[in-house]
């Protein structure tokens, strides 16, 4: 496997906004298997990714008062149909530093391939984390996808990740993320998979507000058709003053699909204040008919309901 | 022979009648309105002319240029030139307003741009918000409008045009519905303003699922204003009323 073949792959499969990976003024780190194929740092950015077996650590520091103007742009994958690929990641965003990261997760071929990723995350005080992790799958389901981070957000800082499977077939995915949030920190963590055939779809993600007017917001917004089995376990606890957070949790299921919410929302304090809302079930009639009433058919019409929602 | 015509149409919904011998005649290129107190069955008409699912099932038939669409489900009368604007549209998460007013455009040669321009909204500003909560009611409202000018329907049902909009917005709406009809779109309007039913060529005066009366607007006005207003029939008119 040459850099440029499994670069290839991958830059075909971005939108055309993100082709910018090998710009000169644009970070990357390029991870196929265990072997680190490609790595361009800019300035304040520090990465350091070692080999270990079947994977990679890396650690990632992001020099005080650095701000990343670029998106640093990470790229993951496996070009073979079978193996396993452990993913470590340490980053320390340092006070008043700000990064961007664009994920890309590919695994065109997957017959029988696990991802793992294990992160810990610390954003110091006013520091700025944008994680972005899209995965592109083959249509033969067989990737099991495990990504599981701590991410410890200090006072002012914000934490912002969105987890992206819409092409492909999810294969069988287990996301679990938990948070602590400081004083006026500020965690935003979303998902957006379409599962279809027999994906099986779990996320568990935990967002602990400890500071006073620190804030928390988990978003899963999943599409199920055919057998595909989704469960969504999200929980918000809030226990200072001012502390606010909100779930959002939807979930369109179609044909034999199932799906399941478990909202926990627990406050500890007076003045803190969360709130939860989940819809589950089959898509809106209204909207429904509102675009069959344009002439779209049934099916053309939920697609596109659907295509609105995982947007 | 008007170009819809609604034929002797009755319906139920579990135990109740909500449409009893409905017999109409919507005329091309027209601007038609049915009025009514709430409950009368105005938008229970509009849905079954649509052919919403739990509307279909009515007695009588629904004729579009002398076939009977009856059968037919909401998106083959669509195709046949025929949609419908919700009194309060749906909200649509993540769905682009762009994405939206493209979707029912089956080959118009009208942009989005243009479409926005028509209803007064900005282009520039609506085009990539999604049609969701963070929309107030009356651009949702006009933003469906646009959606029906892009389809350039053949038939428009309309229901309660000035519902949750403020003047300058149902301004905007009846300027959109005359140029509906200078296209030769029959217009259809459901509503129980006498504002919006000024703007009708012909109205149908509906009540508990019947047909009270039809004629001009003036008639229906004159009519409504002296009967309809100071009712207190609780929408059941007396058998003598029933045309």
């Amino acid at each position: 496997m040459s850099t440029n073949n499994f670069l290839q792959e991958i830059i075909e499969s971005l939108p055309a906004s993100h082709r910018n990976v090998m710009d000169k003024d644009t970070a990357h780190l390029v991870i196929h298997h265990n072997e680190v194929l490609g790595a361009h740092l800019v300035p304040g950015l520090d990465v350091q990714a070692e080999p270990i077996e079947d994977g990679v650590n890396i650690k990632i520091r992001v020099d005080k008062g650095t701000v990343i103007e670029k998106p640093v742009h990470m790229c993951f994958g496996m070009v073979p149909e079978e193996g396993l690929q452990k993913i470590i990641i340490n980053a320390v965003i340092e006070e008043d530093a700000a990064i961007e990261v664009l994920a890309h997760c590919t695994f065109p071929n997957a017959i029988d391939i696990t991802h793992l990723m294990d992160a810990t995350i610390h954003l110091e005080r006013n520091a700025r984390y944008s994680y972005f992790e899209r995965h592109i799958h083959g249509m033969k389901g067989g990737v099991k996808v495990v990504p599981k981070a701590k991410v410890y957000v200090d006072e002012y800082a914000r934490f912002k990740t969105e987890f992206e499977l819409i092409k492909g077939l999810v294969g069988d995915i287990d996301i679990f993320y938990e948070g602590f949030v400081k004083r006026e920190g500020v965690m935003d963590m979303m998902a957006r998979i379409y599962g279809r055939e027999n994906d099986r779809i779990k996320i568990n993600e935990t967002c602990h507000l400890e500071g006073e007017s620190s804030r928390g917001v988990l978003t899963s917004h999943i599409a199920c058709r055919d057998r595909t089995n989704a469960s969504v376990y999200n929980t918000l606890t809030a226990t200072a003053p001012f502390a606010r957070g909100h779930v959002d949790c939807k979930e369109i299921v179609q044909e034999n699909a199932r799906a399941k919410a478990v909202p926990i929302v627990e406050v500890a304090h007076p003045q803190a204040h969360v709130t939860h809302e989940a819809a589950l079930g089959s898509v809106d009639s209204k909207q429904l008919q509102t675009l069959m009433s344009r002439g779209l058919t049934e099916d053309e019409a939920t697609e596109l309901i659907i295509q609105g929602l995982l947007n | 022979m008007g170009i819809l015509q609604v034929k002797d149409v009755s319906l139920k919904l579990g135990d109740k009648k909500v449409l009893e011998n409905l017999s109409i005649d919507f005329w091309e290129g027209h601007i038609h309105a049915v009025v009514g107190p709430n409950g009368a069955g105005k938008s229970s008409l509009a849905y079954a002319m649509m052919g919403l699912p739990e509307y279909r099932n009515h007695e009588g038939d629904i004729v579009i240029e002398g076939s009977s669409i009856k059968s037919l489900p909401v998106d083959e009368r669509a195709r046949l030139g025929m949609s419908l604007a919700w009194q309060e549209p749906a909200r649509y998460e993540g769905l682009k307003v762009d994405t939206f007013l493209k979707a029912g455009s089956r080959g118009s040669s009208r942009t989005t741009d243009e479409a926005l321009d028509m209803v007064g909204l900005e282009p520039e500003v609506y085009k990539y918000r999604a049609v969701d909560k963070t929309l107030s009611g009356g651009e949702r409202k006009r933003i469906e409008l646009a959606s029906i000018l892009m389809m350039q329907p053949r038939i428009f049902l309309m229901d309660e045009p000035d519902s949750g909009i403020d003047m300058s917005a149902l301004q905007k709406i009846f300027e959109v519905i005359s140029m509906l009809k200078k296209q030769n779109t029959t217009v259809i309007l459901i509503t129980h303003s006498l504002e919006v039913l000024r703007h009708a060529e012909h109205a149908f005066l509906m009540c508990h699922g019947k047909l009270i009366d039809k004629g001009t607007a003036d008639k229906i006005i004159y009519y409504f204003e002296n009967n309809c207003l100071p009712c207190d029939h609780q929408n059941q008119p007396l058998e003598e009323e029933i045309s």
